[in-house]
């Protein structure tokens, strides 16, 4: 009985011994992919910060709107947010090849996501920042365009017109990345519709005589007015 | 004087949808057109859009023009229709010249042909302009003027002035001269002719005319240059024509015309002005770079004719908009002022919007300082450089707002005065341009 426990141990120690010594090899691999990984990151992330302080990436960013939401949450430049970006995305796909490496069963399903989902992580990322460029480039238009037209509220026309596209550009973002696909659809749908029906109410039964009164003044003795009294410029 | 009956060739091209010919622009029909009409000496453009109600009395003119001093020259009208809906192109080819010969009592001893083409569906002064050099250039004409279709103050002695200069003198570009009224064309004089007169050294007052000739050499280059897509070019031809002429030493000289039509009054206008020439203007900044740059002080043009004329009539004129929307917009558009003009200036520009009406006051340095910072801005294309042009219009009110109280009642010597103060202001505050053009503030 006691020879048959011995024998048992020591087969399930040899068994434990020859698994360390597959693991080992392994782990030593991996090692070695995390820390090339994070020398290839490290590299990435510097030469990424050089070419976008080459071109002023971060001045774009200012210009675009993007700046401002950074400081808002008091997150670093976005060049330095995109470099930080890039090198944990980069250090993160090589711990995982590390990790697939180990043959863990499970892991690589995992694993195989992961990159399978890092395109979708890219062009979502790609539309928030063109988004907000297009968000503070139409905004930026409506501004100057109500302000030169003598507008009311136009702070509130070019809000509004931020407002609606980054809406917009975070519905694209959550049905690119898959997260409550359905319900950010619809949340938008609802909004905007609700939006729109709303003025379009406001304006034209809750303001009727005040409608009235704008677009008369406005299109009618405004107009007049205006050739009247205005110099011609050229 | 022979009795050889004067005809004017009748041909009306089929409307749009021309191909275009394989290395022109220039639709099939219009090339077979000029084929036709052979080598002239003189080509007069006439770009129209909609002008039916008043393009009879110009055509006239321009005929009469053309029977009275230049009789012997071969002479095409080339039309350049944007989409005329109203019959315009059918009037100027259909227009005879019988009735000229009896108004006017003259003869001519050749054919006067007239052409109508349609260069878009949409009118725009940059292809309408291209559509007129093009041709000429494939005509081989010596000069070439081109006359707003809407120019009711037109007399035949136009053409003469325009073109003689450039036919027998040999100068290049003739920028007309109008008798104006002193608070009209104020975009041009308080900003476009006192910075191209820093910029390029020379004393244009138009610089963005309605009526103008050049020679065919000075259109061939002109033509030559490829920046017809360019949005300023689309926009302002003129004033690139201009400035074309200026930065490539070409002869250039003033010629008075007498009084130039009043233009439709409506402020809505304004921005499109400005992209016509101050848009224009900036982006020829950059190219011209090395030429301007070098440039100090000013030198007049040879002139014929006076050289200003102003009526001094009263003219109702809201000011009170005026400020209030400089003030408005100052405050609208802190954000995007903030990006164009350096913090001082901006600041300046605060203190200035929270005066009240009496203490209101817009200096001409700061205005200068202002309008040179757009132009560095612009350069740099800090934002959209249209954008930029916009971004003028409420500043450029408030300076108007500020020059209107101060010239109420001033005569036309003090108001050549001010201007002449305001032009040394731009010279002497170049180097400020150069400052922030090298973006050392």
């Amino acid at each position: 009985m006691r020879e048959m426990i011995v024998n048992e141990l020591t087969q399930a120690m040899h068994e434990i011994i020859r698994d360390v010594a597959h693991f080992l090899p392994r782990l030593v691999v991996m090692l070695v992919i995390a820390l090339v990984g994070w020398l290839i990151a490290s590299i990435l992330r510097w030469a990424l910060r050089s070419i976008l302080q080459l071109i002023k990436f971060d001045k774009l960013s200012e210009n675009a709107g993007a700046s401002q939401l950074l400081k808002q949450a008091a997150l670093p430049s976005s060049t330095e947010l995109l470099s930080r970006f890039v090198f944990w995305v980069a250090f993160l796909g090589f711990i995982l090849l590390g990790i697939s490496v180990l043959g863990i069963v499970g892991l690589e399903e995992y694993v195989a996501r992961f990159f399978l989902f890092l395109p979708r992580l890219f062009v979502a990322l790609f539309i928030v920042f063109f988004g907000l460029l297009a968000a503070s480039f139409f905004s930026r238009a409506a501004l100057l365009a109500a302000v030169n037209a003598d507008l009311p509220s136009p702070k509130l026309i070019a809000l509004s017109v931020r407002t609606v596209i980054i809406i917009f550009v975070f519905s694209m973002v959550f049905e690119e990345l898959g997260l409550a696909e359905q319900t950010a659809v619809l949340a938008f749908g609802i909004a905007f519709g609700g939006l729109v029906v709303g003025l379009a109410l406001a304006f034209g039964l809750g303001g009727k005589d005040l409608a009235r009164e704008f677009l008369e003044r406005r299109f009618a003795h405004h107009r007049k007015e205006e050739r009247e009294d205005e110099l011609s410029p050229l | 004087m022979s009795a050889e009956s004067v005809t004017q060739q009748r041909s009306v091209p089929p409307a749009t949808e021309a191909k275009l010919a394989e290395e022109s622009f220039l639709t099939d029909d219009l090339i077979r057109q000029l084929i036709n009409v052979g080598e002239v000496d003189i080509v007069v453009g006439l770009p129209t859009h909609n002008n039916a109600k008043t393009v009879a009395p110009v055509l006239q003119a321009i005929q009469a023009g053309i029977l009275k001093c230049f009789p012997r020259e071969r002479v095409v009208i080339i039309n350049a229709d944007g989409g005329s809906r109203d019959g315009t192109p059918e009037l100027i080819t259909g227009a005879s010249i019988d009735d000229v010969s009896h108004a006017y009592k003259l003869h001519a001893l050749r054919t006067l042909h007239a052409i109508s083409t349609q260069y878009g569906p949409t009118p725009a002064n940059g292809p309408a302009l291209r559509t007129i050099l093009a041709s000429a250039d494939l005509l081989r004409a010596k000069a070439c003027a081109v006359v707003a279709p809407e120019a009711s103050t037109i007399d035949p002695e136009w053409i003469a002035r325009l073109v003689r200069p450039i036919y027998q003198e040999n100068f290049d570009l003739v920028a007309p001269v109008y008798q104006r009224h002193k608070f009209e064309g104020l975009l041009l004089k308080q900003l476009v002719y006192p910075m191209m007169r820093a910029i390029y050294g020379w004393k244009i007052r138009e610089p963005f005319a309605s009526e103008y000739a050049f020679s065919g050499r000075l259109g061939s280059e002109f033509l030559a240059q490829n920046h017809w897509e360019d949005d300023a070019r689309r926009a302002g031809p003129e004033i690139c024509l201009t400035i074309s002429a200026l930065s490539g030493n070409f002869r250039t000289c003033q010629t008075f015309l007498g009084a130039k039509t009043t233009a439709d009054r409506s402020s809505a206008d304004l921005v499109a002005a400005l992209r016509q020439t101050v848009g224009a203007l900036f982006s020829s900044l950059e190219p011209n770079f090395a030429i301007w740059s070098g440039i100090n002080g000013s030198q007049a043009v040879p002139t014929m004719g006076p050289e200003s004329e102003m009526t001094l009539e009263p003219l109702r004129v809201n000011r009170k908009r005026l400020r209030e929307m400089f003030c408005s917009g100052v405050a609208d558009l802190q954000s995007v002022f903030a990006s164009i003009l350096t913090p001082e200036t901006l600041a300046q520009l605060q203190q200035v919007a929270n005066c009240n009406e009496e203490e209101f006051h817009y200096p001409e340095e700061l205005w200068v300082k202002t309008v040179y910072e757009f132009a560095a801005s612009y350069h740099k294309a800090v934002i959209s450089r249209d954008h930029i042009v916009q971004a003028l219009a409420p500043l450029y009110r408030g300076r108007i707002f500020s020059f209107l109280a101060e010239n109420r009642n001033a005569s036309a010597e003090m108001m050549e005065a001010a201007m002449e103060r305001l032009c040394s202001d731009f010279e002497r505050l170049k180097p400020y341009l150069l400052e922030v053009w090298n973006g050392r503030k």
